[in-house]
């Protein structure tokens, strides 16, 4: 029993790590890694609160995450900067000390915002749910700070991915049907982004977004 | 057979359908046809629903009342007459070369999905699914609005699916809340997040949690209703995609997700008994109202002119719900409702007209009524209706909402008629502008399909004289449900 609630803090530890890596990485390849990185242990994380608690719907839920958020995202989205030629594509505009100082402060938030909440929780995992609201408002501050497209959609999946240890932190997981609808719609909306970034790109040769700046108020 | 899986399913065979022939000269009516019997299911639906009063189906998980059936009935008629309105609309696009035949496949199949996705919110039992399908209308729409492929467009569809997936993400976090709360009462599993069940034990549920989550519920659907500070992406969504895809936002997809939004309150509200979730949507609601008012003077675009009217709207009606009580209630049913229907016909008219003088930019558009009088007074009417003017329905709702608020929050009353008669008087120049004058429109390929704006208006208009008994209690019910 000790030896698992010790490793699922391990993890937790592991992901507040990687969101604060991904908020200070700018290469798009790195991004990506990471971003299979945190799946990982969301999986890894998931089936250990699996093993602890004997609930097995629990052990299905890390296999689909192990599938598809280790596997077929990335693997998607590096077919992606592959034909779109962004490789080695940099963000320069963010200026990393400001973002991080944000975190931290972010950090602090959620761990207050969590107190509430994980008292009522009798989880074994509920003192990570601090971390888990703490990955997702991370993964929202790196889609402020971000203006090219693909490291914003990968903030995008990085959030679902704070929610779904959210939930399991929480609540050993949200209803089978429910966390498989969430899972099909991550996928679907990969899919159409996929679609979309080379419809962004034939309008204005590129994915940076700061070519989108025409629709605002002023002459609107 | 029973309704509710031909409800649902019909749409989604029809999109499979339209995936494929969608570009045929046929599809649009194939599209309607599939419309409309959706519509006939919907009806069939209302009816088994006013007889036999609430039921759940499906083991459980489908779930209709009388405040789901009204709306099922609304979202099927408007998506009906809305696919009469397309057809000559998007003829008419494809002969001035905007959208190819692919995109007509991909248009057709994304209408009949995304109408599928707004049913499925309104029948569902489960507030999990509730979520996954809200976010489904989100994707099924991205695309549509992008239909044109316009740098315009594009930066419009994606401020959408970003500012929308990132607030409905806030919501599927209130959900998990939820679900931890109910989940000490009721046990794990399926069935705790199943509304009917958390309805009967609302009052057991741990007020704290409940809290935070409606904070987060509110914020993540709000962002879907267009509620201000959160509504950024609609005026763009709404003004660069497709006229019939502005219509089914504007009409439909807002009322869903306030739909979402009245749901959990319910279950807050049984949670904490204080009117704290109402506070917070009159808060949002009121601050929509004023801040959509202002901006509507500034608008040049048409469609985007219109957008901001939807955000005040909506805003009028999230703060009658905030309100709260029997007729602040009702008077926020029947503005979802007469909203629903003038907004959708108000925007058939702009599409026509847009495509007429080839502009939405409003001073380049004059003399509506020289060419085409149906079209400039089916316009005149509709501004005239949305603005709350009697004898139509508006009038009737806004005047409830209005006399409500005087005598329970009488510091509100002023702002609202403040706002609304600056909504007033900058709408009302600029479409007087545009439906008389000299003409500068020219004939299209397809003439338009002027049903769908008069059935419509006539429908607003006698629900501004006359509401029929069945509909009364019909609304009555629903107002005592969310109390």
């Amino acid at each position: 029993m000790a030896l698992s609630a010790q490793l699922i803090n391990v993890f937790a530890a592991l992901m507040l790590l990687v969101a604060f890596a991904m908020l200070a990485q700018r290469r798009v390849r790195s991004l990506i890694d990471l971003f299979a990185c945190q799946g990982a242990l969301l999986a890894a994380n998931c089936a250990i609160v699996a093993w602890n608690t004997g609930l097995s719907h629990l052990y299905i839920s890390a296999f689909i995450t192990l599938i598809l958020k280790v596997l077929v995202l990335p693997y998607i989205l590096f077919r992606l900067i592959t034909r779109l030629n962004l490789k080695s594509d940099v963000e320069t505009l963010i200026k990393i000390p400001t973002t991080m100082l944000i975190g931290i402060m972010l950090v602090v938030f959620a761990f207050n915002l969590a107190i509430p909440i994980s008292q009522l929780a009798g989880t074994v995992t509920r003192g990570t749910l601090g971390i888990a609201i703490a990955v997702v408002l991370l993964s929202f501050l790196m889609m402020i700070t971000r203006r090219k497209a693909v490291p914003q959609v990968i903030g995008f999946l990085a959030m679902e991915n704070g929610l779904f240890f959210a939930a399991t932190s929480a609540t050993y997981g949200m209803p089978m049907v429910v966390e498989l609808g969430i899972l099909l719609d991550v996928l679907v909306g990969v899919l159409i982004l996929g679609i979309f970034f080379f419809q962004v790109r034939e309008a204005f040769d590129s994915l940076d977004l700061k070519h989108m700046e025409k629709l605002k108020e002023s002459d609107g | 057979m029973s309704t509710i899986p031909f409800i649902l399913g019909t749409p989604l065979a029809g999109a499979a359908i339209l995936f494929f022939y969608g570009d045929r000269f046929v599809a649009a009516r194939i599209n309607a046809l599939v419309s409309f019997a959706t519509l006939v299911g919907a009806v069939m639906l209302a009816v088994r629903v006013i007889d036999g009063g609430a039921f759940v189906s499906e083991s459980g998980n489908f779930f209709v009342d009388s405040l789901s059936v009204f709306l099922v009935v609304l979202t099927a008629f408007v998506a009906f007459t809305t696919t009469l309105f397309s057809r000559p609309y998007m003829l008419n696009e494809q002969a001035h070369g905007r959208v190819t035949a692919r995109r007509m496949r991909l248009y057709h199949g994304m209408y009949q999905i995304f109408t599928f996705t707004m049913l499925l919110v309104l029948l569902t039992n489960n507030i999990g699914i509730l979520w996954v399908a809200m976010e489904a209308a989100t994707l099924t729409t991205v695309l549509l609005v992008s239909l044109y492929r316009t740098p315009a467009s594009i930066e419009a569809a994606w401020k959408y699916f970003i500012l929308c997936g990132v607030g409905i993400a806030q919501a599927l976090f209130g959900t998990i809340l939820l679900y931890l709360a109910s989940e000490k009462v009721l046990g794990a599993g399926g069935g705790a997040l199943l509304w009917t069940q958390l309805d009967q034990v609302k009052g057991g549920l741990e007020p704290t949690v409940l809290s935070i989550a409606f904070v987060f519920l509110i914020v993540g659907y709000g962002t879907k209703v267009g509620l201000v500070p959160l509504h950024n992406w609609l005026p763009d969504a709404h003004a660069e995609g497709p006229t019939p895809i502005s219509a089914v936002l504007s009409g439909l997809l807002l009322n869903i997700a306030l739909y979402a939004v009245v749901r959990c309150k319910v279950l807050v509200d049984g949670a904490l008994g204080t009117p704290f979730a109402g506070n917070l949507m009159m808060g949002f609601g009121l601050l929509s109202v004023v801040i959509a008012a202002f901006f509507l003077s500034r608008q040049r675009d048409i469609k985007r002119m219109f957008a901001y009217s939807s955000i005040e709207h909506m805003g009028l009606a999230t703060f009658a719900f905030g309100m709260g009580g029997p007729v602040a209630t009702f008077a926020a049913l029947l503005h979802m409702t007469v909203h629903s229907l003038t907004k959708s016909a108000l925007f058939f008219t702009v599409g026509h007209a847009a495509q007429k003088t080839g502009t939405q930019v409003m001073d380049n558009i004059r003399g509506l009524v020289d060419t085409n009088p149906a079209i400039g007074w089916g316009m005149m009417l509709g501004t005239l209706a949305i603005l709350g003017m009697p004898p139509f329905g508006v009038f009737a709702s806004e005047f409830l909402i209005i006399t409500t608020a005087m005598s329970e929050h009488a510091w509100a009353a002023p702002i609202l008629l403040i706002a609304l008669a600056v909504a007033f008087a900058s709408m009302f120049k600029r479409v007087q502008g545009m439906v008389f004058g000299e003409t500068t429109a020219k004939r299209l390929p397809h003439s338009p399909a002027l049903i769908p704006v008069f059935l419509h208006l006539a429908i607003v208009l006698m629900l501004g004289i006359y509401i029929p008994p069945y509909l009364a209690e019909w609304y009555r019910q629903a107002a005592r449900l969310i109390g």
